[in-house]
C-alpha cells in the first residue's frame, strides 16, 4: 500500500502545523498538505518540518482542487471547533469553523480519492449545566443544548459530518472530542485566562471540574486518528480532574470570587486600567464542569494521553510566573507558626519539588522553633536509616531520591 | 517529535490507572500528618496537643493556597470534607443528635452497595447524619457518595460544596458509574416529597419515585442497604408551607417551623432530638438475570420489598427510642 496523502488545515495555529510536522515524519505517510487561509508564523513553519503548505481559504472552490491535485486521501480538520485566539473574533469564528467546515466537506464529498477524515470537535458539544451527569459518555448529549457559542458551533458541524457519512459511507470518519487544550505554546482564551495577573476573576459560589487536553496529546491522538484504522466519536481528555479555583491557585495566582452579575462591570474596569481583559462569557462557560469519559479512547482507540489533567495544567503553569508562589505559602505558613509557637508540618511535596529550597526550609523551621530544636534535629537523625545524614546534608539529594520515588508536585522539566 | 512510535501509548508506557479513586487519594493526601512516614521527613519532629492542631491548620490553608489536593472525576475533594465539612457535622452527631447506629456490619468492608434510606426533616440533615456515620463509625471509615437532586447541583455555594463531599447528581449514569467504582453510595427515594412533608405525617414513607435506584442497583449487581433513620423529623417540625414564596424563590416548599421564621436566624438552629440509625440486610441484586433492570415486574417488586423494610425497622426503632428528646 502506498503512503498516506495528508491534508491538514489550520496550520497557523499550533496543533495543525505541529500535526503537519509529525505526520510528515511518520512512515506510512508519504505527502503531508498544510492548508490555511494566512501564512504561518516562522515558529509554525518550522514546527510544520517537511510538510508542505498551500495557502488556500478553506472557504474557497480553490481547496478542492488541492485535493484532486495532489490525490489526497486523508483529510484531517484540525482547525474545526478550535478556539479563536482574540475573543474578539467571534462571528468570524463561527464563520471559519462552521461555514470552512461545510465548504472542506463539500469538497471531500467530490473527491474520488478522499478516504480518511477526522474532524476535531470539542467537549463542549455536551454543554454543561447541573442537570447533566458528572461524567460524559460519547453517547450522551446536551441536555441543555448550548445556543451559542463554541458548543453550537461543534455540535452543527457534527451534523455535517454525520451528513457527509451518509452520503459517502466509503469514508472512515473520526470525530475525536477534545477538551480544552493547554500547554506551554498554545495561546487559547483559557491561557489568556489564567495569565491575568495577580487576581483571577471567577463566579462566586461556583467552583467547576475543569477537565483539560495536553497540547502534545491532542497533537499525538490527531496523528494516531489520521494513521489508524478507528472510526466514529471519541472523547479525549487528560485523566482526572482539577477545579477552578484549584487551578488558579496552581498557577500561583488569587481566585477572585465575582457576583456573576458584575463579571461585565468588572471586565471593563480591568481591561480600563490595563490589568489585561477577560470574556465575562468565557468565565460564565467556566463555572460550569465537564469532564468526559476517555474509556473509549483508552480501550478502542488506543491512545493513553501522556498527561493528566493536572500535569498538564502544571506543564502550562510552569511557563507563568507565579505571583503566589508555593515557596511564598511555605514560607508564610512557616513564619506564622513560628509566632504562634507551633512548629509547621513538615512539607514533603516541596522537599520533593523544590530540593534547593527544601534544606532553607527546615532550617527555618526548626530555627523558628527555639533551640532545643537543633538537637531535635540531630536525634531524629540518629534515628533515620544511614544515608539519610547526608541526604539532608545534601539537599539537592533530597530532590532526586524524590523524583525516583515517583513524587514530582510540580513539573518544570520543559 | 519523531514519529517512530506509531501506535503512540501502547508501546512501552504503561497505562496510567484510570481516574484515581477517593481511596487512593485519601492515601496519598497528606491529612493525616501522624502517621507520615518519619523516613521520608527525617529531621522535623511533629508537635502534639494544640501545636499539631495549629500546624495542621496551617498546613491545610497552605494546600489550598497553593492548589496542592487532587480531587477526582465527580469532584471529590477528601482533604477539604476531613479537614472543613466533617468536623463540625461530628459535634452535631456525637453532642447534638447523640446519634447511636444499628447494624454497621452489613455495610461491606470493600466493594459497591447501595444505601437507600427515608428522607425527612425539612432540610436533609439526615443525609450528612448519616455520611458521618459511615465515614466516622464505619471500621474501613468509608466515604458515602450521596446522590442529591439537580436543584441542590444548581444553587451557588451548595452545589460546589456538595461536589466536594463526594456528592453527585441523582441520575442512573453517575450512580452506576460511582457503584461500578466500588464507591459506597446512598440515595433517598423519596426526595422532596419527603423532606417536606408535614410533621403530621411522620415516619409514614412517600412514594419511592420511579424504582431508579433499583435499576442502578440491577444493572450493577450491587446490594441494596436499606437505611432507617429515626430522629431526624423531630429536628424542623414542619407546621405550615408558604406556597406562595417557595414559588416565587424556586423552592420545592418554603417551611414554616415553630421557630421559623418567628425567631429569624435562631429559627435554624435544629431541636435536640435523639436519633438512631440502623443500617438493614443488605438485599442482593445479583442474583436476579441480566435483563432484570428492564422488567418493570422485578423493579417494582424490589422497590416496594426496600420500602417495607424501611418502613417497618422504622416503627420498631420508634416504639425502641420512647421520647423524641430524652430517647
Amino acid at each position: 500500500m502506498a503512503g498516506l496523502i495528508v491534508l491538514v488545515t489550520g496550520v497557523t495555529r499550533y496543533i495543525g502545523s505541529a500535526l503537519a510536522g509529525r505526520l510528515a515524519e511518520h512512515p506510512m505517510v508519504d505527502r503531508v498538505i498544510g492548508v490555511d487561509a494566512a501564512l504561518p508564523e516562522p515558529a509554525a513553519r518550522a514546527r510544520m518540518g517537511a510538510a508542505d503548505f498551500a495557502r488556500v481559504d478553506i472557504r474557497n472552490p480553490l481547496v478542492a482542487r488541492v485535493i484532486e491535485a495532489a490525490g489526497v486521501d486523508t483529510v484531517v480538520h484540525a482547525s474545526a471547533s478550535s478556539t479563536p485566539a482574540s475573543s474578539a473574533a467571534r462571528s468570524m469564528a463561527k464563520e471559519m469553523n462552521v461555514l470552512g467546515t461545510m465548504q472542506l466537506l463539500a469538497a471531500c464529498q467530490r473527491s474520488e480519492s478522499v478516504r480518511h477524515l477526522i474532524v476535531r470537535s470539542t467537549g463542549a458539544v455536551y454543554g454543561a449545566s447541573s442537570r447533566d451527569p458528572a461524567i460524559f459518555t460519547e453517547q450522551m448529549s446536551a441536555r441543555s443544548v448550548p445556543s451559542s457559542g463554541p458548543g453550537r458551533d461543534a455540535i452543527d458541524i457534527e451534523a455535517y459530518v454525520r451528513g457527509f457519512g451518509r452520503r459517502r459511507p466509503d469514508v472512515r470518519i473520526a470525530v475525536p472530542r477534545l477538551a480544552d487544550v493547554i500547554g506551554p505554546t498554545v495561546v487559547t482564551p483559557l491561557t489568556r485566562y489564567f495569565a491575568l495577573s495577580p487576581v483571577v476573576p471567577m463566579v462566586l459560589g461556583r467552583d467547576a471540574r475543569l477537565q483539560l487536553v495536553h497540547e502534545t496529546d491532542a497533537v499525538g491522538v490527531l496523528e494516531h486518528l489520521a494513521v489508524g484504522d478507528f472510526s466514529g466519536t471519541v472523547n479525549v481528555a487528560g485523566d482526572g480532574t482539577i477545579t477552578l479555583a484549584q487551578a488558579i491557585h496552581r498557577a500561583g495566582r488569587i481566585p477572585l470570587p465575582v457576583p456573576s452579575l458584575s463579571l461585565d462591570g468588572l471586565s471593563r474596569v480591568m481591561r480600563t486600567v490595563r490589568m489585561g481583559g477577560f470574556s465575562p462569557s468565557q468565565v460564565k462557560l467556566l463555572s460550569a464542569g465537564r469532564v468526559l469519559d476517555t474509556t473509549r479512547l483508552r480501550e478502542r482507540v488506543g491512545y493513553l494521553p501522556r498527561f493528566t489533567t493536572v500535569e498538564a495544567f502544571d506543564d502550562f503553569a510552569a511557563s507563568l510566573r507565579p505571583v503566589l508562589g508555593p515557596e511564598t505559602v511555605r514560607r508564610v505558613e512557616v513564619r506564622l507558626a513560628g509566632a504562634l509557637g507551633a512548629r509547621p508540618m513538615p512539607d514533603v511535596a516541596e522537599l520533593v519539588a523544590l530540593a534547593p529550597a527544601g534544606g532553607s526550609a527546615l532550617e527555618a523551621a526548626d530555627a523558628d522553633a527555639g533551640a532545643p530544636a537543633d538537637d531535635a534535629a540531630r536525634s531524629d537523625n540518629d534515628f533515620s536509616a544511614p544515608g539519610d545524614e547526608q541526604t539532608y546534608g545534601r539537599p539537592r539529594l533530597v530532590g532526586i531520591t524524590g523524583d525516583a520515588a515517583g513524587a514530582p508536585r510540580r513539573r518544570r522539566t520543559r | 517529535m519523531p514519529s517512530t512510535e506509531v501506535p503512540r501509548g501502547n508501546g512501552g508506557e504503561t497505562p496510567k490507572p484510570p481516574a484515581t479513586t477517593p481511596a487512593t487519594i485519601a492515601d496519598v493526601t497528606p491529612s493525616t500528618p501522624a502517621i507520615a512516614p518519619a523516613a521520608q521527613v527525617p529531621a522535623v519532629p511533629i508537635e502534639t496537643g494544640w501545636k499539631r492542631s495549629l500546624a495542621n491548620t496551617l498546613a491545610f490553608a497552605r494546600r489550598r493556597m497553593t492548589g496542592d489536593y487532587q480531587v477526582d472525576d465527580f469532584g471529590y475533594d477528601p482533604d477539604f470534607t476531613d479537614n472543613v465539612i466533617v468536623p463540625p457535622l461530628k459535634v452535631l452527631y456525637e453532642k447534638w443528635f447523640r446519634i447511636e447506629t444499628i447494624g454497621m456490619e452489613n455495610i461491606p468492608d470493600t466493594g459497591g452497595a447501595l444505601l437507600v434510606a427515608n428522607h425527612s426533616g425539612t432540610v436533609a440533615v439526615d443525609a450528612l447524619m448519616t455520611a458521618v456515620a459511615v465515614r466516622e463509625h464505619h471500621p474501613m471509615k468509608r466515604p458515602l457518595r450521596m446522590l442529591g437532586a439537580d436543584l441542590v447541583f444548581s444553587t451557588p455555594f451548595l452545589g460546589p460544596i456538595n461536589r466536594k463531599a463526594g456528592n453527585t447528581l441523582a441520575c442512573n449514569p453517575d450512580a452506576e458509574r460511582l457503584l461500578s467504582m466500588g464507591e459506597l453510595v446512598s440515595v433517598f427515594p423519596e426526595g422532596f416529597k419527603g423532606v417536606g412533608k408535614p410533621y403530621s405525617q411522620r415516619y409514614k414513607l412517600q412514594r419511592f419515585g420511579r424504582g431508579g435506584f433499583v435499576t442502578a442497583a440491577l444493572n450493577t449487581g450491587m446490594p441494596i442497604i436499606p437505611v432507617s433513620i429515626v430522629g431526624a423529623e423531630e429536628i424542623y417540625p414542619l407546621i405550615g408551607n408558604i406556597k406562595p414564596l417557595a414559588r416565587a424563590l424556586g423552592f420545592p416548599y418554603f417551611p414554616v417551623t415553630p421557630t421559623f421564621p418567628l425567631l429569624g436566624p435562631l429559627g435554624a438552629i435544629p431541636l435536640p432530638s435523639k436519633w438512631i440509625i440502623e443500617f438493614g440486610e443488605p438485599i442482593p441484586t445479583d442474583i436476579y438475570a441480566e435483563s432484570a433492570a428492564d422488567d418493570p415486574m422485578v423493579v417494582f417488586n424490589l422497590t416496594d420489598r426496600v420500602r417495607e423494610t424501611i418502613q417497618q425497622t422504622l416503627y420498631r426503632l420508634l416504639l425502641r427510642r420512647g421520647h423524641p428528646f430524652l430517647g
